[in-house]
């Protein structure tokens, strides 16, 4: 009887959220999956294994998935490179201050995603005085930097800096401080020992930090909405308009598989390269 | 080629403090927009568009709650977000429990089922669920769809952040309440939960501010409700009005003070955590008074 209880006790715990989970995330991607091989409009659509639809999607929307791509691939590189000290300065240096470091870090999410995007959309605008400094220094070759690739790419940046700043940071402050003091002993130079021991060391947090600023920023719309031009939309953009606006859902839920497949691919090769047990560090202890 | 003694120095100080110099701007960087909306709640715009100040006034914090469309977008918010939180952190917190304490068959997938939606981008998962929606036709969209979509998104962030404190949960504690006679009930109400509060207080939180936050999902299966990040994209076209910066700076404060209490939350435990028979010089603590104090 209550080895019976046992056994069921975890069907029980898991049952609603997995049936949730099911019926609202999986099903619906079903669903989807049928709707991107069906041709026509709501009411009169047609399931006629239409992959069409794909390579349609593929063809005339590619300059938009490489631009997504490439714009997401450098704002998570910039992420990357200007979250590393601050994480490395919270975690090693920092002392009392950590805390109202850390606090720092996650203070944007206080404010809504669309306030702070349009917070940027002030701060670019071509009468601030950042753009004066920009101009000045000639980085500002159009002569404003609103409604260029520059801004979508900082407004990415920004937006999800604190997801590769906070993994970083953790794997980090894991660091046996130890290991570093030992590298030193042995005759290791402060940048030896960084390159060899602690960044080896802080390889998850980067790993992880990576893939949680890249596939948000590559779905995203809404920087390019705001701080770019209809020269720099996203594939998010694509997909959102071709299903709130022009009603096209067979070639939206196409090109939704296409970037689901993509991302999934990039993860794959990168994870392949920078290591599982990185990202699964986690289920695998 | 020598440095002079002065200038060898300056080069020192930055070369130790360069990395400092880097953090301290990064923060800097992070706080900037916070700060131009803080100001720019004190701006009394000559148009319709809030983007270059003009002058100081208080006028748009008396008149926060002034604007109708604006004050019942943020009621659904929170209504929306309170309700999702609600429902999301409890079959969170029993899925976590699931996961950590048990070896079933299909744990695997389960666990497979909770990191996919995290790593599908947003614009899917909204486009994904209003296919849904529209061709099983049982749902109208609205509130109830919102909500139906700010539980999914918000049960795996819930699932991680209870499930990292499970982790580390000393299971020495819920042995010593049931040799002292506990029931399994009385053990998880007095010892279990108490324990884990500081993970589902957290994961409570982050899904009140996934919910509050999110448009993109929203945007696509709202139908005609508005919710407040809706309502700035919306304005967004004809001019952001300035109470919305008002409001921004309310829910900000709002949220510092959660936060403030759930580090509270969190030291408590450790403490209640902490008491142990080779710390505390009274006899065997019992796990109900520790809980009660």
């Amino acid at each position: 009887m209550t080895t019976v209880r046992r056994r069921l006790l975890p069907y029980l715990l898991l049952g609603s959220g997995t049936l949730w989970l099911v019926l609202f995330f999986v099903v619906p991607l079903a669903y989807m999956a049928r709707l991107s091989l069906e041709t026509g409009v709501v009411g009169s659509l047609e399931f006629n294994w239409h992959w069409a639809n794909y390579s349609d999607a593929l063809s005339l929307y590619d300059t938009q998935f490489v631009r997504s791509f490439i714009y997401a691939g450098t704002a998570t590189l910039i992420a990357l490179v200007i979250a590393y000290p601050l994480a490395y300065t919270i975690a090693f240096r920092a002392g009392r201050w950590r805390n109202v470091l850390l606090f720092a870090v996650v203070a944007p999410f206080f404010t809504t995603y669309l306030i702070r995007t349009i917070a940027w959309e002030t701060i670019l605008s071509d009468e601030s005085p950042v753009v004066s400094v920009l101009q000045f220094l000639g980085l500002a070759p159009q002569g404003h930097v609103l409604a260029t690739g520059g801004a979508v790419i900082a407004g990415l940046t920004y937006n999800f800096l604190p997801f590769m700043i906070l993994p970083i940071y953790a794997s980090l402050e894991r660091i046996d401080e130890r290991l570093i003091e030992a590298a030193k002993d042995l005759y290791a130079s402060a940048g030896q020992a960084f390159w060899r021991v602690t960044l080896p060391l802080s390889a998850p947090g980067v790993v992880a930090g990576t893939l949680l600023t890249f596939i948000p920023a590559s779905g995203d719309y809404i920087n390019a909405q705001f701080l770019g031009s209809a020269g720099n939309q996203m594939i998010g953009n694509v997909i959102q308009s071709l299903y709130l606006k022009q009603s096209d859902y067979p070639a939206a839920a196409a090109l939704s598989f296409v970037l689901m497949a993509l991302i999934m691919a990039a993860v794959f090769i990168y994870i392949r390269f920078a290591g599982s047990e990185a990202l699964m560090g986690e289920e695998a202890r | 080629m020598k440095r002079s003694g002065r200038a060898s120095e300056a080069w020192r100080w930055l070369r130790e403090h360069a990395v400092n110099i880097v953090a301290g701007l990064v923060v800097l960087y992070l706080l900037i927009p916070i700060a131009v909306i803080f100001f720019f709640s004190f701006n009394d715009p000559a148009g319709r568009y809030n983007f270059t100040w003009v002058s100081f006034t208080f006028e748009h914090w008396g008149n926060a709650f002034g604007l109708p469309d604006l004050n019942s977008a943020m009621v659904t918010s929170l209504k929306l977000a309170a309700l999702a939180t609600l429902i999301s952190t409890a079959i969170g917190t029993l899925m976590a429990l699931g996961l950590v304490r048990y070896a079933f068959f299909g744990r695997r997938a389960a666990n497979f089922l909770i990191v996919v939606p995290m790593a599908t981008p947003e614009v899917v998962m909204g486009a994904a669920l209003l296919s849904f929606f529209l061709i099983v036709n049982a749902f109208e969209l609205g509130f109830q769809t919102l909500l139906i979509a700010h539980v999914m998104f918000c049960i795996s962030f819930v699932v991680v952040v209870v499930r990292s404190r499970l982790i580390g949960f000393d299971r020495n504690l819920e042995e010593a309440a049931q040799d002292l006679g506990a029931t399994p009930l009385q053990t998880f109400r007095l010892v279990t939960l108490p324990l884990i509060m500081p993970g589902i207080v957290g994961g409570a939180l982050l899904a009140f501010a996934l919910s509050i936050d999110d448009f993109v999902i929203s945007n696509f299966n709202s139908g005609t409700t508005v919710t407040f990040p809706l309502y700035i994209f919306g304005a967004a076209q004809r001019g952001i009005p300035v109470e919305v910066n008002v409001i921004a700076m309310m829910l900000f404060a709002a949220t510092v003070a959660a936060m403030g209490f759930a580090t509270w939350q969190q030291r408590r435990a450790e403490r209640l955590a902490s008491m142990r028979p080779e710390q505390e010089s009274a006899p065997v603590p019992m796990p109900g008074s520790a809980a009660a104090t």
